[in-house]
């Protein structure tokens, strides 16, 4: 009986084992490749679902519930609309960086999934400067943003992308600087060994450094990847469509992949960096499975012979697996998940920051709370790991955040009175 | 705010026109505004108008009297029966025509309705300026959904309703309509301490608004502002006070007021508003059914006003507070069946006179929610 949680790694050798030796290296740098090159699109598709059907029931509304079952096939429909429909390059724009731009964008998000460990072993490239080339590579979209708001000569679209670069960049910082703790404790730039690092340690989310190295880099990320609330550069409401007010099919897609797949990373990281990445309690996979089953089997839309199956072949998998825990690769995905219902939660709640907010928050709140959790960090360190440590890294950051929330104030924010005239 | 607006002095910077319209998502139908920025802020603002001008004075004039109603709809599109109410109060001070008692409280039932619907749909509009994706609008076209079913069960249509007539209203409204408005009034206030509860002390909205497009009481009162605008600076004027027309005195109401005038103090005003209205609107229903039923011999309040209505000699001026402002019909008789002249004082375009003054000094953005606080419709700024 095989290993549920290497379920993925072993079926990776089978497929190397018909290789002759020499050409191993190589088969396995492009299966891992063809792996990922086939799961990003797909989970990008399905964000996109996740996203309009998670917000419309926030807003009273059904989402897409026509193209397959409750509205399933949905993405591939809009794929295809994308597909054939007419690429319109504005007169006077610069064609070749304008088709350059979008596929810059893509390029970044998706070389991001290959130091993502996805499961125990489930790596592609464990290099030991994960951390330095995530950050490397996720600030490349920036360039390719600027890229496309300039080629596409509009005005709308050179704001979007001066404010996107003004934003990306600030927020950086703080992200970089949040990660900065990661590095001191988990003593290692290697995504593996972080993780490592917090299965023996503990998740650093539950650390009060941790926690609030955890909001900083969450929250910068979000800005990083233009979401509400920071979702300033491709602000509807004010510059239509930010840099990419002048694309359209494919390449408006490809934008939207970019950005998707960049927030799915964001999420994958935070969960990487703090939650714990794939490391999860040792729970029974029999529960999970069990409860997969009744899922199944009482989703109403689905025609009873899907319904039956669905839930027998969950039942097969709690019976042919049910004594093994979880496999890890389930919990980095449930909780990369979680995370993005928070991204998407906070785009159907939260109005949008003005500009000069959003470059305040991000330079005189995050900065020196991050800074402040270096400092944190250390003495947590340094004392130990003990209850003192625990005392003096919460008490420097409480006090840091009353004295930050002081010092930035707007003065006028109040409650106001009103009268009443007869 | 000031020190940003100054450019860095040695710094050789450019100033950017961006037409913001007619074709943009966030300037309320087709209108224009021809901005000028020095990096994110605005140092000049044009309103360009006219998009969307359908000749609707000048087809007034060739047309009778009775005729003009159904396009009073379209003046204001969210406020249809307000619209209505205008023009009905116009040619009966014209014509000299009396009110069914019933018709009157109709009326204001209908008018304080159509009040509900633009604040609760402005309120969620001026959110979706602020990039709140969609979520509070779609809340609040849920309410506005309810009313117009309302509407349509009495006049026949959601939005395009062409209810009143000089006399009284069109027609009576159904058997059990004023048992579904009660209930609809009486759960209003539940969905406003939902909407507010959301928004009035969200910080985000708070840092938005507050302080942002100050309009000073002075400029205000000399640009004729009204409405909303208006009284978020802090005056105390409000048509249905000041006129007391139709029976608005003979219900006990106040008229909320600000006291700085900037985009939060207009979001919080309309809230107030439709609190006042909902006590209008209880008091309403509870006296319509005491009230003598109509003048005319069929106990309806319906009002037959004839094809050829022709108003003696001379010219009338009839005026409501409408939910985005002071609304005005003018109408200069000749004599025959069709006005000499036929004359609309819209708020919104009154309103929007003040925008750039609003808009100077703040960001691009600002300018955007500010455009959604002063509550315009296209429809009614170019007739």
């Amino acid at each position: 009986m095989t290993s549920l949680d290497q379920l993925f790694v072993n079926a990776k050798h089978l497929l190397l084992s018909v290789f002759p030796s020499s050409l191993r290296p190589l088969a396995s740098i492009l299966v891992m490749i063809g792996a990922i090159a086939a799961v990003a699109p797909a989970i990008m598709m399905y964000l996109t679902w996740i996203e309009r059907k998670v917000i419309a029931r926030m807003q009273n509304r059904f989402g897409p519930t026509r193209v397959g079952v409750y509205g399933l096939a949905q993405p591939l429909a809009d794929g295809l609309k994308m597909l054939i429909k007419e690429d319109i390059v504005p007169r006077g724009a610069d064609p070749l960086i304008h088709l350059l731009a979008p596929v810059l964008s893509l390029a970044p998000a998706i070389l991001l999934f290959a130091v993502l460990p996805f499961g125990r072993n489930m790596i592609a490239a464990d290099v030991n400067v994960g951390l330095l080339y995530f950050f490397a590579i996720s600030s490349v979209g920036s360039y390719a943003i600027f890229m496309g708001g300039w080629a596409s000569r509009s005005k709308f679209s050179i704001l979007g992308a001066m404010r996107s670069v003004a934003q990306i960049i600030s927020y950086e910082v703080p992200g970089v600087l949040s990660a900065v703790t990661v590095i001191m404790i988990a003593g290692t730039l290697k995504m593996s060994g972080i993780v490592e690092a917090q299965i023996q340690n503990g998740w650093f989310v539950f650390t009060p450094w941790g926690f609030i190295a955890c909001l900083i880099f969450f929250l910068s990320g979000v800005a990083e990847v233009n979401r509400t609330p920071f979702d300033m550069p491709e602000a509807e409401s004010e510059l239509v469509g930010g840099f990419h007010t002048e694309y359209s099919g494919m390449k408006f897609a490809l934008w939207y992949m970019a950005e998707f797949l960049e927030s799915f990373a964001i999420c994958a990281f935070t969960v990487t960096f703090f939650l714990g990445g794939w490391h999860g309690p040792a729970i029974p996979f029999w529960i999970l499975a069990l409860l997969l089953a009744v899922i199944m089997g009482t989703a109403t839309l689905l025609s009873m012979p899907v319904r039956g199956l669905g839930a027998l072949a969950m039942i097969g998998a709690g019976v042919l697996w049910g004594l093994q825990p979880i496999p890890s690769w389930v919990w980095f995905f449930a909780k990369t998940y979680l995370l993005i219902f928070v991204l998407v939660w906070f785009r159907g709640t939260f109005p949008r920051l003005r500009i000069d907010q959003l470059m305040g928050l991000a330079w005189k709140f995050f900065l020196p709370m991050a800074l402040l959790n270096i400092l944190a960090a250390g003495c947590w360190w340094f004392l130990g790991q003990s209850v003192a440590g625990w005392i003096v890294s919460f008490l420097i950051l409480a006090v840091g955040w009353w004295l930050l929330i002081q010092a930035n104030k707007p003065a006028p924010l109040q409650r106001r009175t009103y009268v009443f005239a007869e | 705010m000031e020190a940003m607006n100054s450019t860095t002095a040695s710094a050789q910077t450019q100033l950017l026109e961006v037409s913001l319209g007619p074709q943009h998502p966030s300037t309320h139908g087709v209108f224009r505004m021809n901005a000028t920025l020095d990096g994110e802020t605005i140092v000049k603002l044009k309103p360009v108008l006219g998009y969307l001008h359908r000749n609707h004075e000048q087809i007034g004039e060739s047309i009778t009297y009775i005729a003009s109603f159904p396009f009073t709809d379209r003046l204001d599109y969210f406020c249809a029966m307000s619209n209505n109410l205008g023009l009905a109060l116009a040619i009966e001070k014209l014509g000299g025509i009396p009110v069914s008692e019933r018709g009157e409280y109709l009326r204001v039932i209908m008018a304080e309705l159509t009040r509900l619907v633009n604040h609760t749909a402005i309120t969620g509009f001026l959110l979706n300026d602020m990039g709140a994706f969609g979520t509070p609008l779609l809340y609040a076209f849920r309410e506005r959904e309810k009313i117009l079913d309302l509407f349509e069960a009495a006049s026949g249509s959601r939005m395009m309703c062409n209810y009143i007539r000089p006399g009284g209203v069109r027609q009576d409204v159904p058997p059990g309509w004023l048992e579904q408005v009660r209930q609809l009034v009486d759960g209003y206030p539940t969905f406003l301490d939902e909407f507010e509860q959301l928004l009035t002390e969200n910080e985000i909205v708070k840092q938005r608004t507050q302080h942002v497009g100050v309009l000073p009481k002075e400029l205000a009162t000399n640009a004729s502002v009204t409405g909303p605008l208006l009284r978020a600076c802090g005056v105390n004027y409000d048509v249905r006070k000041v006129d007391g027309y139709s029976i608005y005195p003979r219900f006990a109401f106040k008229v909320p007021l600000g006291t700085i005038g900037d985009v939060y103090d207009r979001y919080y005003l309309r809230i107030l508003e439709m609190r006042e209205s909902v006590k209008i609107l209880q008091q309403a229903l509870k006296e319509i059914n005491t009230a003598s039923p109509s003048i005319s011999p069929k106990g309806q309040a319906m009002v037959k006003a004839p094809r050829t209505f022709r108003p003696p000699k001379g010219e009338a001026y009839g005026r409501i507070e409408a939910p985005k402002g002071e609304l005005g019909f003018f109408l200069v008789s000749d004599g025959t069946p069709q006005p000499y002249r036929y004359h609309i004082r819209s708020p919104s375009f009154v309103n929007l006179t003040v925008l750039e003054d609003m808009c100077l000094g703040q960001k691009v953005a600002d300018a955007i929610i500010i455009l959604g606080s002063i509550d315009i419709v296209l429809g009614e700024v170019d007739r």
